[in-house]
Parts: C-alpha cells; sequence; structure tokens
C-alpha cells in the first residue's frame, strides 16, 4: 500500500499516470453532492474508473493508492449545468476558433455539437483546473429556434470528451425564439408545432428499409444514444411535399417527439414557461426542461405539478429583458420551496467558459438565507445544484454528478469548503484518471510571477 | 468643488500673468473675457439626513489598509466622526448598532460600470454607451445618457453595497467621452446623483474594439497602428487648441472657435480631466504611456488591463492605477493571457490595482472579487490581508477618480460612505446588511420599506421584492 500526503508537490509527481487506478482517499470531510450533508472524516475509493463507496466507514482495498486529504475536502466534481464549454477558444474576433452559433448553416435541429468539441481547448484546461469535470453542452441557436443536439462531456485530458452526444435537442421559445422564428412568439410557437407534427409524420413512416423489425424492436428496447441514427431513415420513407424541415432536420425531432431525446427549452417569462408546459397537452410524449426560467418563481407550483427539470440562472435579479421583469435571486429557492427540481445553469452567461462562478453561484445562494423574505438553499443542496442535479436533469444522474456507489470517478480534493471564494482544487481525477492542473493562465502566472531582467527573455522561461 | 475652484484659480493665475506681461511689454492686452461655463451639469446632489449612529463591536477595515477588531465607528452630520476602539462613546440619542464582530467597511467604488447607458432592461433604446459614429468623440458626456432610473443602481446598493461608481461610455472609441461619478443615491435627475466636486475622465480605448468598429466600416483605424496614428493626431489638434485658448484668455484677442471634444481634451492637458484608458495587452499600455508623455498628459488607471501583471512594474513608476477583473478571461484575443493572479501582482508590484465590474452583475459582487485575488494571491506565495485588499475597493478607486478627499475610508471628517456586512465580506456567505450614504441609511436588509425600487420597476412584477 502506497501512501501518499497531500502535498503540493506530490500532487505534481503523481499527476502523470493517466491509466484509472485504484484510489483511496481518506480522512476527507466528504460531500457525496448527493444532497446530504458532507462528513467528516471521510473516505472515497475509485476503482476501474467508477467509485466504489464513499462516506465514513469505508474501509480501504489492499492494492490502493491512499492519499491522506488531511480533514480537506472531498465531492464529486462539479457538473456544469447548461454550458458552451469546449466550442468556443475565443469569443470574438479569432477566426474559426468559435463553433457555438451556426449562422449560415441550412440544417438546425439536426445539428450535433459532438464533433465541435475540442477536448483541448484551453476553456476546458482552465474548467478542469477549477474543479470542473463535466459540462452539459448546448449549441446556439443560430437562424431556427432548433440550436441543434447538445451533448455531456468530461474536461479530462484526452481526446474523448464526449461522453454522451446526441444528449438533448435545444430550442428557444422566448424572446430569442421568437427573434429566429420571424419576430414573434406566436411564430415561434407555430414553427415549433409545425417542426414537432413533421417529425411525428416521418418518425409514422417507420423504416421501411431492410432490418425495419430489428430497427422497429430497437427503438423501444435500446437507449437512444445506442440505437441507428433516425437521420439514416431511408429515402423510401416518402414525406409530402408539404414540408418545411429538411429530412435530417425532421428525422433529428423523431426521437424528440416520441419523448426518447430531452428536450432542453430556453424561456425566461412566467407565460413563455407555462407555454412550454402546455405543449405536453399536443405531444404527450415530450420530455422537457426548462432552462433559465428567471420568472419560474412566479408559476413555481405550476412547474412543480409538472415535475419538468429547471436549470436556473442562479443569480439573475436584473429586469435585464422584459422576459425577465420578476427577477430575483430567491428564483432559485423559491422554485425549490415550491417543490421544483432544480439544477444551476449558466445560459447566456458567458457560458463558454465561466462555468468554473457555479461555485461561486451555489455560494450566494446558500447566503441569501441570512436575508429578511429571500429564499436562499442550504448548503447541501446548493452544492447538489452543481453536481447530482444537473447531471439528473439530463438524465445521467446514475453515471455522473455524486460519489454514490458505480458513479464515474470525478473526484476533487479542495483546499476548503467548495462554494467559498478562496478554495481551489488540490487534486482532480475523471473517470478514475488523475489530472493534470495545468494550463495557459498557470503557465503565464509562474514566467510572470516576477519581472526582474532574466540572463534571457521571459520566452525562455517555460 | 475642483472643477470650480480650478477655475477659479486658473482665472487668478491668468490675470496675474497678464497683468506681467502687459507690464514687460508695454502693449495693451488684456485677458479675453469669454470664459468656457467648464460645470454647465452641476450637481444638485443633496444627503438625505440621517441619525447619529455608532457601531460598535465590529471588525473594521478602513479601506485605507487598516484594521480595528473590536471596532467602533460614529457617524453623524453625514460624515465619519470617529473610528477606533470601544471607547469611543455614543453621543446623547445616537442609535447604537452592536455588530457582533460583523465587518464595516468604507462602501464599494466601482470606477467602471455603464448603469444607465447600458441599463436594465438592455433594449436598443436605451442603449446609449457608445457613439460609435466616429472614433474620436471626446464631445460626447456620459452624464447626458444615464438613465437614473434604472434598476440596476439598487442592486449595486443593496446587493453590492457600492455607494459610488464612475459612469463611463463605452471603448467603441479611441475616444468615448467623459465619464461622470455618482453617488448611488436615487435621483429624479442625473445631476442629482452626480458627485459633488468629483473631477471629469475621459475614456479613452486601445486595442480591438475601436479598430473592429471602424475598420469594419472601411474607416480608419482598421489597425492598431491606426489606432495610435489617430490617438496621436487628435492630441496634437489638442495641443494646438489649447494653446489658442491660452492665448486668448492670457492676452484676448479674437475668440477662438469653440469645439467641445476639444474642451475635454484640454480639460485633460491641463491636469482637470482624469484619463481612464480601456486597454488589455501590456504591449499596447506601454505604448499609451509613451502616447501620455508625448503630449503631456497623465493617464489615472489603465481599465480591464488584463495583462496588466506583466508591466505591472511600468504602473508603478508612472503611477498608474489598474482597474481589474479577478478572473475574466479569453472571451477575445486581447483577453486570452488573463491570469487569476492579475490583482494580486498587480499590487504586489507596487502599483494600484481597483477591482472593477464593468458588468451590471459583477457590481453586486465586487467584494467576492477582491477576495479571489486575495485567493490567488495567496496560492501564488503573495499574502495579501483583508484589511490591505478594501483599498481595491475603496481607497484606490477613490484616489483614481479624485474623490479620496472626501471618500473612499473610513477617516473623520470624510463621507459617511459605509457598509456593515452580515459576516466576513471576502465570503460567498455574505451580503450587506446596511449601506449609509452621507450618513443617511439607504438600505437596511431587514427593512423592506429601505430597498429602493426605480420607476420601471413600480407596477411590475417582483416590485420591492428582495432582489
Amino acid at each position: 500500500m502506497k501512501r501518499l500526503i497531500l502535498t503540493a508537490s506530490a500532487l505534481l509527481a503523481s499527476a502523470a499516470p493517466l491509466q484509472p487506478q485504484t484510489v483511496a482517499i481518506t480522512n476527507g470531510i466528504v460531500a457525496l453532492g448527493d444532497g446530504s450533508d458532507p462528513m467528516p472524516g471521510g473516505t472515497v475509493v475509485i476503482r476501474n474508473g467508477r467509485v466504489v463507496a464513499a462516506g465514513s466507514g469505508v474501509s480501504v482495498p489492499a492494492n490502493a493508492e491512499v492519499i491522506d486529504a488531511n480533514g480537506k475536502w472531498v465531492t464529486p466534481g462539479i457538473v456544469a449545468g447548461f454550458s458552451r464549454l469546449g466550442l468556443s477558444e475565443v469569443d470574438l474576433g479569432a477566426d474559426g476558433s468559435d463553433d457555438t452559433e451556426t449562422r449560415n448553416s441550412p440544417f438546425s435541429a439536426a445539428i450535433d455539437v459532438a464533433p465541435a468539441i475540442n477536448p483541448k481547448a484551453s476553456t476546458i484546461a482552465v474548467s478542469r483546473a477549477d474543479g470542473v469535470t463535466r459540462a452539459v453542452v448546448a449549441p446556439v441557436a443560430g437562424r431556427s429556434i432548433f440550436a441543434g443536439q447538445g451533448a455531456v462531456i468530461d474536461t479530462a485530458d484526452d481526446m474523448d470528451a464526449v461522453l454522451r452526444a446526441r444528449a438533448f435537442q435545444f430550442v428557444e421559445l422566448g424572446e430569442g425564439g421568437a427573434d429566429r422564428a420571424g419576430g414573434s412568439r406566436s411564430a415561434a410557437f407555430v414553427l415549433f408545432r409545425n417542426a414537432l407534427r413533421e417529425a411525428r409524420d416521418l418518425g409514422g413512416l417507420r423504416y421501411p428499409i431492410a432490418g425495419r423489425s430489428s430497427a422497429a424492436r430497437q427503438a423501444d428496447e435500446v437507449p437512444y444514444e445506442e440505437r441507428q441514427d433516425p437521420q439514416l431513415l431511408s429515402r423510401d420513407a416518402r414525406r409530402t411535399d408539404d414540408v418545411m424541415l429538411t429530412r435530417f432536420d425532421a428525422a433529428a425531432l423523431v426521437p424528440v417527439v416520441r419523448g426518447r431525446q430531452l428536450l432542453i427549452v430556453h424561456v425566461e417569462r412566467a407565460k413563455d414557461i407555462l407555454n412550454v408546459l402546455d405543449l405536453r397537452r399536443e405531444f404527450p410524449s415530450l420530455r422537457i426542461a426548462l432552462v433559465g426560467a428567471t420568472e419560474g418563481w412566479t408559476v413555481a407550483d405550476r412547474i412543480a405539478e409538472s415535475g419538468v427539470w429547471v436549470i436556473a440562472s442562479a443569480l439573475n435579479d436584473l429586469p435585464a429583458s422584459f422576459e425577465m421583469l420578476a427577477a430575483t435571486q430567491s428564483n432559485v429557492g423559491r422554485m425549490r420551496a415550491a417543490g421544483v427540481k432544480v439544477a444551476i445553469g449558466m445560459i447566456d452567461d458567458n457560458d463558454t467558459r465561466y462555468v468554473r462562478n457555479q461555485r461561486q453561484y451555489a455560494g450566494n445562494l446558500v447566503a441569501l438565507g441570512k436575508i429578511p423574505g429571500a429564499a436562499g438553499v442550504s448548503w447541501a443542496e446548493a452544492f447538489a445544484m452543481i453536481t447530482s442535479k444537473p447531471a439528473e436533469a439530463v438524465g445521467l444522474g446514475g453515471e455522473i454528478g455524486s460519489l454514490a456507489r458505480g458513479r464515474r470517478g470525478d473526484v476533487v480534493i479542495w483546499s476548503g469548503d467548495p462554494l467559498e471564494l478562496a478554495s481551489a482544487p488540490e487534486a482532480v481525477w475523471i473517470d478514475g484518471v488523475r489530472q493534470p492542473l495545468d494550463n495557459h493562465q498557470t503557465k503565464l502566472r509562474d514566467r510572470y510571477r516576477t519581472l526582474e531582467r532574466g540572463a534571457l527573455p521571459e520566452a525562455y522561461r517555460h | 468643488m475642483r472643477v470650480n475652484g480650478g477655475m477659479k484659480s486658473l482665472a487668478a493665475a491668468i490675470i496675474a500673468v497678464a497683468g506681467l506681461t502687459a507690464c514687460s511689454t508695454q502693449e495693451k492686452q488684456k485677458p479675453g473675457a469669454i470664459r468656457i461655463n467648464k460645470d454647465p451639469f452641476p450637481s444638485t446632489y443633496q444627503p438625505y439626513g440621517g441619525v447619529p449612529t455608532l457601531i460598535r463591536g465590529a471588525t473594521i477595515l478602513d479601506g485605507e489598509g487598516g484594521r480595528i477588531d473590536n471596532g467602533s465607528i460614529l457617524i453623524a452630520d453625514g460624515k465619519v466622526q470617529a473610528v477606533g476602539g470601544p471607547e469611543i462613546a455614543a453621543p446623547a440619542g445616537a442609535q447604537v448598532i452592536d455588530a457582533g464582530a460583523r465587518y464595516v467597511t468604507p462602501g464599494i467604488i466601482d470606477v467602471h460600470s455603464h448603469l444607465g447607458n447600458y441599463p436594465s432592461p438592455g433594449v436598443q433604446a436605451l442603449s446609449d454607451g457608445n457613439e460609435a459614429t466616429g472614433p474620436a468623440r471626446p464631445e460626447v458626456w456620459a452624464e447626458h445618457s444615464v438613465w437614473p432610473q434604472d434598476p440596476g443602481f439598487s442592486r449595486a446598493l443593496a446587493n453590492g453595497g457600492v455607494t459610488a461608481l464612475q459612469i463611463l461610455p463605452g471603448s467603441a472609441n479611441l475616444f468615448g467621452g467623459r465619464s461622470v461619478t455618482l453617488k448611488n443615491v436615487p435621483a429624479r435627475t442625473v445631476q442629482g446623483m452626480k458627485f459633488p466636486g468629483a473631477p471629469y475622465g475621459l475614456k479613452m480605448a486601445c486595442g480591438e474594439n475601436p479598430k473592429r468598429v471602424y475598420g469594419s466600416k472601411g474607416q480608419m483605424p482598421q489597425t492598431r497602428m491606426g489606432n495610435i496614428a489617430s490617438v496621436r493626431q487628435t492630441w496634437a489638434k489638442a495641443r494646438e487648441y489649447d494653446r489658442k485658448w491660452d492665448k486668448y484668455e492670457r492676452a484676448g484677442g479674437e475668440i477662438p472657435v469653440r469645439d467641445l471634444g476639444m474642451d475635454t481634451l484640454r480639460g485633460v492637458l491641463d491636469g482637470e480631466i482624469a484619463i481612464h484608458n480601456h486597454c488589455y495587452r501590456a504591449d499596447e499600455m506601454a505604448i499609451m504611456i509613451d502616447v501620455a508623455k508625448e503630449f503631456g498628459y497623465k493617464i489615472a488607471s489603465f481599465q480591464h488591463g488584463v495583462e496588466a501583471y506583466k508591466i505591472a512594474d511600468l504602473m508603478r513608476q508612472n503611477g498608474i492605477c489598474g482597474a481589474l477583473w479577478a478572473d475574466w478571461y479569453g472571451f477575445k484575443m486581447e483577453s486570452y493571457d488573463a491570469i487569476n493572479e492579475n490583482i494580486a501582482y498587480v499590487h504586489n508590484a507596487g502599483a494600484c490595482a481597483i477591482v472593477h465590474s464593468d458588468d451590471p452583475n459583477g457590481i453586486q459582487r465586487l467584494n467576492q472579487e477582491a477576495a479571489k485575488a486575495i485567493a490567488a494571491g495567496r496560492r501564488a506565495g503573495i499574502d495579501i490581508s483583508e484589511a490591505t485588499a478594501w483599498t481595491w475597493l475603496s481607497a484606490n478607486p477613490a484616489r483614481s477618480l479624485g474623490i479620496f478627499n472626501q471618500t473612499g475610508s473610513l477617516k473623520p471628517g470624510k463621507m459617511a460612505d459605509v457598509v456593515l456586512w452580515n459576516g466576513n465580506p471576502f465570503s460567498a456567505y455574505t451580503r450587506p446588511a446596511r449601506v449609509w450614504i452621507d450618513g443617511a441609511l439607504m438600505y437596511d436588509a431587514s427593512n423592506p420599506k429601505l430597498r429602493p425600487v426605480s420607476d420601471f420597476e413600480l407596477g411590475q412584477p417582483g416590485e420591492g421584492d428582495v432582489k
């Protein structure tokens, strides 16, 4: 049994191995991320890339590398609830480095962000260094209300970022949808309904190709992500001439209308939220999650009743637009109090790169508990909103976001309470693999620690 | 005050000089009679009343680097009367607040805000921050764009503990226009918010924004060299204008043609208007320092200064503050080399560091941004105390705005711009409990009546809510 003391140098030295190892992190304040309170004196064991056990009274396997957390915090990695992480290296003026928005494609719903995710993006390395290990990544809507299909990724220092491709379809149905649909919400909703009807009609054509029976069987039994891409529907599946969507776009919406692919809808205004919830009367199979929902608190009981997830902006408190007039930082707390299922995301909040701020936002939600008249959340709940809750919202609660047995081995040792501003990761594992934490920023930090003239220019300090 | 006082003393000096000239040359020269009114939109701000208040048992950060545990502060008549330990007694009739070790600090001053000129809601009709019709627009004044009903002011007060702020024009232009410094007290007019006696600032910008905005129209500047050429040409004209008016004011004669933009630049050359220079990259900041030397003006601050850490020594030598973010990065090329240690490195080099927002959300959390900067510094081996870090939030901003004599620290005689926090303001779990401006209690977390509600929000969903 190797025993390592948690020091900066030990962390650096042990950052090399890239194979999952059996690791036991002992003597930590362990927060599972599932909404339970942190436990002092806890142990976390990961093996073969998965969590074996976490909590108090956990025994250390004989072959494990043992890391003494020295009373520091040990938690699952942060899950960015809604982001554009990995799609953009630089957001403005760096031609070719930004794949967030598709302005001039003939396609919409068929767009799939997976091939655009760059695992070597500096934003991924920077986020990893701050303890973000997973992210929900959505495209930005271009000319259509349908932005396309988002993915769930990890931030590991390897080339396999995508955990789940085509995890959801993303659609704009508030001001942003109105604008893209031609200028009004009315147009956005009719466009949406038309699109789903075209998908339903196309899906109704079944699979009139060889192997149809197996495809049909697949449709019921195999998880969506492992099934045949519906875009591959045969050209023999004839459509009427009276269609607006391309075949690919219509095919991409087949799993949405059938409820096999999550539909994440961006809305902010209370009435828009209710409009979206009402869509299920017409399309009963839709699996919906809301993102944004700044005015959600005003219709919290209706959202709770619907059972849909909300990936909320944590601290929106400005009437930044006419669909956010009721904005308050108490939105999340009030929705929770009403029984809404809430995670935190970063829609339109520097979402290509600042997902690390979710920790601060979660801490700020805890702070509201001390403000008379405000609605805060407990520490455990706030932390779950940036770990297990976003994972559950996109249907991956069984895979990531907590330290429950069998989850991916995404573990962070923090210098202190992860919701506090002074805290930082000291070690990060993703899928059980110890991760490097250096990046463009840390190297600049080291290069410019002193401005004294050296024997050679700064360019030689590396 | 400074602007008026400057005028009077300048006029006195001119008379004296003119007298000498007349004696020595025997010519009948006399000063030009026309004087430009340098304060045509004077502040009408009047402090609101407050009761004498003693806060005791507090952890006081005085904003200049001092810390008093179990401290007391007495505010009355709008001013800080005394700061010290338990020995400070409450005068008769004073309200006494036991802080219970909670923190008391000077109000936060944000030197970079667009509240009012890019207000909420962010609709085109209210988008008044960039006069992007020409790269040199020193004739525009931010105060003529500020909408006093921007709900953002109230959030900055209640959630951010911000008691004063500078509203800057945007950065589309090389010369963006004059800034205005405000008290964060709601008023019907912008004059009613103007910080009495605060000197004007002039927003300048280098780098990507001007060259993108004009280059995309096929106009100059299209490149960074175009930026600098345009800036220098404009300053050369300003010097000429300055000479003409100096001559007129000294010796009379024909009245020079009035140019509002040149008035502003002349104010800079005369040391009455401070330059706040939006600039990200180290190499460009170094060039702007040389431009300032070439034309004889001083840069008060670099705004954003994402690469300030690479030239912190130059900033110290030239007495230039860096108004910086804790951790913004990568949103454009000139912010690609951002590091979390920027503020700590600049401070550690002996230069003046300021935590700024440029954001209606960020302005609500500047104390938290300072906390992140302390932590990043500490991890890099630079230990900066909480008391020292508060200079980034009040004293240094006040100095760069030219209002440090009136506010920015808790010293007797200064404006009682004070925040009582409900914990340690370097924690994510802390918020303002009460905020006083000029001794008047403008926010109290436990009193819904002491939450400002802008006209815009009246009758809307969430009116008067906690925000």
